[in-house]
Parts: structure tokens; sequence; C-alpha cells
């Protein structure tokens, strides 16, 4: 049984594309079979962050009104066979998913991939609700500012409200906390939230801090997911969450600023 | 410029309703004797003549109605009238003193305690909407899982929070609200006119506090002393914040 994967903030531009893609290919990377579905239908970008935007004929949508099959609109990724994109559709809106539709394509993708990540538009609207309705596992991106963070409060409020699992009195949906663009240099200048400040209003299973890094946007232009990027903090912090999400323990690290190794590895942890 | 330009440049609806909460004085019917009601109601009135003056009363023919008397509405709503009183409704009378009441332009209110008539606010009333969450009986609601911002919890009885409550959450109990998190969004103890109601936490960050309808809103609570356990009570229509010692 495939385990879905919502990747979700509330807010926009807290990072969910790039942390959607950066996941999905960590998984793929680890040899599990996985595909990635942007939900985010009408501004469609998944595609662009992973390279295959010249590769797109059908989509998310040609699927659910039965003009493509499936296997017609995924797009297998260029750098690894494992990892399988759905795209959005660029000349439509969120009233075009509908939970039905959205159900069938998950239940058949169910069958073939082990972990299906749903890349969820920002706001909490038809996009949203359904990329998170059917999830087993919910990754909420929170940029360490106060908006993104209260936005993230009413995410997981709805996750616990208003999703299938819910729904059906089922086990809850797992939440972890993946904090994107940390800068602990601001941090301790008082320009932004601390790790712990966050953490005090959400309290969450902490997956991973990803720090402000140029890598991610270059990573983004050029189409290859930042995970790639083995040598870049946060291709390396995006390589940590995926190893935890699996299972593994590591350390957390970017959490304090620049130290000795020593501190590095004993500090922030 | 005249207050009515004044009211239209601020373009403000020409009706509104509100809800407010105000008690009033319900007076009991317990015999037919229109003479001995008058006595004893301005031997009453003697006692405290300041605070009878044009007050609106509630008449409650419960009594007299169990005796099998029969009375007349109008009579004595003539005698209260004499005695300075506004009679403002009825309740617990027949089906005929009720409709007498209405002919002479008195409400009817329901034949309940108090609380029922007082006006309940729109938001209580539609409280299990969406993604709140309500409790059918008056038992303890208990939530052990963190109240996320735009999430509402209703409780008929007690409320619960073993977790916190976020900035923007509401959460709303007829009865004692007790928070074992911080508290950071709104709570409402005594949604109902339980003026008994507490509220109970152990660190107040909240965005507004309110017991019976009496509230305070975070600029008012700053003063207050955060991340200590606090207890919130109304004395004489104040609402008091005290640590708990």
């Amino acid at each position: 049984m495939a385990r879905i994967i919502v990747v979700t903030s509330g807010k926009g531009g807290v990072g969910k594309t790039t942390t959607s893609a950066a996941i999905s290919m960590g998984l793929a990377k680890k040899g599990h079979k996985t595909v990635v579905i942007d939900f985010d239908v009408g501004l469609r970008n998944l595609d662009l962050i992973m390279g295959c935007e010249r590769r797109v004929v059908y989509d998310i949508i040609n699927v659910i009104n039965e003009e493509a099959s499936l296997n017609q609109a995924l797009i297998k990724d260029k750098n690894c066979n494992l990892l399988s994109i759905l795209p959005a559709s660029q000349t439509r809106n969120k009233d075009a998913l509908t939970q039905e539709g959205v159900g069938k394509i998950l239940e058949e993708l169910s069958k073939e991939f082990k972990y299906i990540v749903c890349d969820s538009p920002a706001g909490i609207e038809q996009g949203a609700h359904l990329a998170m309705y059917f999830a087993d596992d919910a990754f909420i991106v929170t940029n360490p500012e106060v908006s993104s963070v209260r936005d993230s409060d009413r995410i997981l409020g709805l996750l616990s409200s208003k999703s299938q699992r819910a729904e059906k009195n089922e086990e809850p949906i797992k939440e972890y906390l993946i904090l994107t663009r940390y800068a602990p240099e601001r941090v301790k200048s008082g320009e932004m939230l601390s790790l712990d400040d966050v953490q005090d209003i959400l309290s969450l299973d902490l997956l991973g801090v990803i720090p402000e890094s140029k890598s991610v946007l270059t990573a983004s232009n050029s189409g290859n997911p930042v995970i790639l990027d083995e040598k870049s903090d946060a291709g390396q912090a995006y390589g940590d969450i995926v190893a935890r999400y699996l299972g593994e323990t590591r350390p957390h690290r970017f959490i304090e600023g620049k130290k000795g190794l020593f501190r590095k590895l004993f500090g922030g942890g | 410029m005249t207050i009515n330009a004044q009211n239209k440049s601020y373009s403000s609806p020409a009706l509104e309703f509100k809800s407010t909460m105000f008690s009033v004085p319900v007076l009991g019917v317990a015999s037919d004797d229109l003479v001995l009601i008058e006595q004893l109601l301005n031997e009453k009135i003697k006692l405290a003549p300041e605070f009878f003056k044009h007050s609106p009363v509630i008449l409650d023919f419960q009594e007299v109605n169990k005796k099998q008397l029969t009375i007349a509405i109008e009579a004595v709503v003539a005698v209260i009238r004499k005695a300075g009183l506004f009679a403002v409704g009825v309740r617990g009378g027949s089906d005929l003193q009720h409709q007498q009441a209405i002919e002479l332009g008195i409400a009817v209110t329901a034949n309940t305690e108090i609380k029922a008539e007082l006006p309940k606010t729109p938001k209580i009333i539609t409280a299990p909407k969406d993604d709140a969450q309500a409790s059918d009986d008056s038992t303890t609601v208990l939530i052990t899982k963190p109240i996320r911002s735009g999430q509402r919890i209703y409780s008929h009885g007690d409320l619960i929070v073993l977790a916190q409550v976020g900035a923007g959450a509401e959460i709303l109990a007829e009865g004692n609200i007790h928070v074992y998190g911080t508290l950071r969004g709104r709570a409402l103890a005594g949604v109902q006119g339980n003026a008994e109601a507490r509220i109970f936490c152990s660190d107040l960050q909240a965005e507004l506090i309110s017991i019976a309808g009496h509230y305070k809103i975070s600029d008012d609570i700053q003063g207050a002393i955060s991340n200590t356990p606090i207890q919130i009570y109304l004395q004489k229509n104040a609402l008091v914040i005290k640590p708990i010692a």
C-alpha cells in the first residue's frame, strides 16, 4: 500500500514545491518508486522545478476528465527512473479538481508506487483541500515568520478535521514540520523567529530545518531538485529529511550558526 | 453638520441587531387578589425605589395557574404600570393569558429559566459548524491535542484542554474552561449566561477572554502575568485575572 504525503503550508512562497521536488527525488533515489503530483491547477510550477516542462502533454485534469489515461499523463523523471511526475493543468482552475477524480487517481497510483507526494497549492480552498484530503502524512512547510506559522497552524486544524482520515475516524494524519529559509544569524539578531518560537506554537515532529541558501534558487531555475546538489547545505538538509522520514536517526543540522565541526555535531541537536 | 449627515457619511446601517445580555426581574404572581398584589408590590418598591424606577419586569403566572386561580393579564398589567414598572414579558401563563399578553403588546417569553431567555449571540447558536467539534450532552469535553488556528470547540458543560490553544482558535463552554497549555486564542466561558463560570489556564496569552458575555481583549490583558497559572472569574460584573496561589 502506498503512503500518501501532502506537502502543504497554507501560505504561499514558503517552499512547498521546492520541498515536494526535493523529497520525491530523495525517496526515489533511495530506491522507492515515487510519484509527485502538482495540485496547483492554473499556476503549475512543479514541472519547471523538476525540469520536465517541455515534456508535458497531458495533465491531472485530463486524467480526471478521462481524456487521457494515467500512464499517458505521467512523466518519467530524467534523473531517476523510479520517479514520475503528474503535472497540473495550466489552463484550468482548481474547481476542475473533483474529490472523486482525485480519489480514483490516487487509488490507481497506489497500486504502482510506494510513495505519492502531493504538492499542495497555497490557500485552504479546493486545490489545497483535495491535496490533503487523502493524505497519510503531512509535511508542513513553514518559514520562521509569524504569518507563515499562523497559516501552518490553520492548515493543521484542517488536517485534523477535514481529511478523509478525520471524517472516517481513522488514525489521524501524521504531521511533520519542515522549517525552511532558516537563517541562524538573523534569528540571533532577532529578525527571525527561532526554531523554538515556531515549535512553541506548532509543537510538531521536526523533520528538518532547511537553511536559507542560494543553491535553492539556482536549482529551481535550472530545473534540478536541490537535493541533487549534494554539496549545498540545502541539498544536504533535504537529504537528512528524507532519511529521517524513512526512519534513520540523524542529528539536526543548520539550526545553529556556522561553528566548528565539533560543536556542530554536539550543538543544536 | 447634523448628526444625521454624519451618520450617513460613515455609511452606518440604519438598523443593526446586536445581542446583549441583561437581567430583567421576574415578578411571580401567586394570587388573584389585585389589591393584595398592589399592596405587596408597593412595599417592595419602597425598599429600593431607584432600582425599580421604570424597570422592565417579566410576569410569571406559573404559581397562580397552579392554584387554578383565574386572573386577567390586563388587570395585573394596569397594577404594574401604576407602580411605575413596565411589563415587557409574560411567561408561565395559559394559552389564553399569552394571547391576551400579545394583544396588549407584551412579549411571551419561554417558560424556563432566565438563562434560556437571554439572547444568545449568533456565534453560539451556530456553534458546531464545519471544523467545529461539539458535544451533544452537557458533560465535560476533553481535548488532548492542540487546538489549531481556525478551529472552534464548543462544550455544553466544562471544557478541558490538555494542549495549547492556537491564535485564531476559539473555545467556548457553557461551564468552566481549563487550559493546561498556552492559551493564545479566544476563550469564552459561561456562554449561556453562567456568571459563576471560570477560566483557568497555565499561560495566558489570549486574544480574548470572556465570562458570561463580559470580555477582555488582549490589549486589556497585557498587564497580566504570563507564564503563570491563572484563573479568571467574574466579580461585580468585572473580569478578575488572578494567579492561582
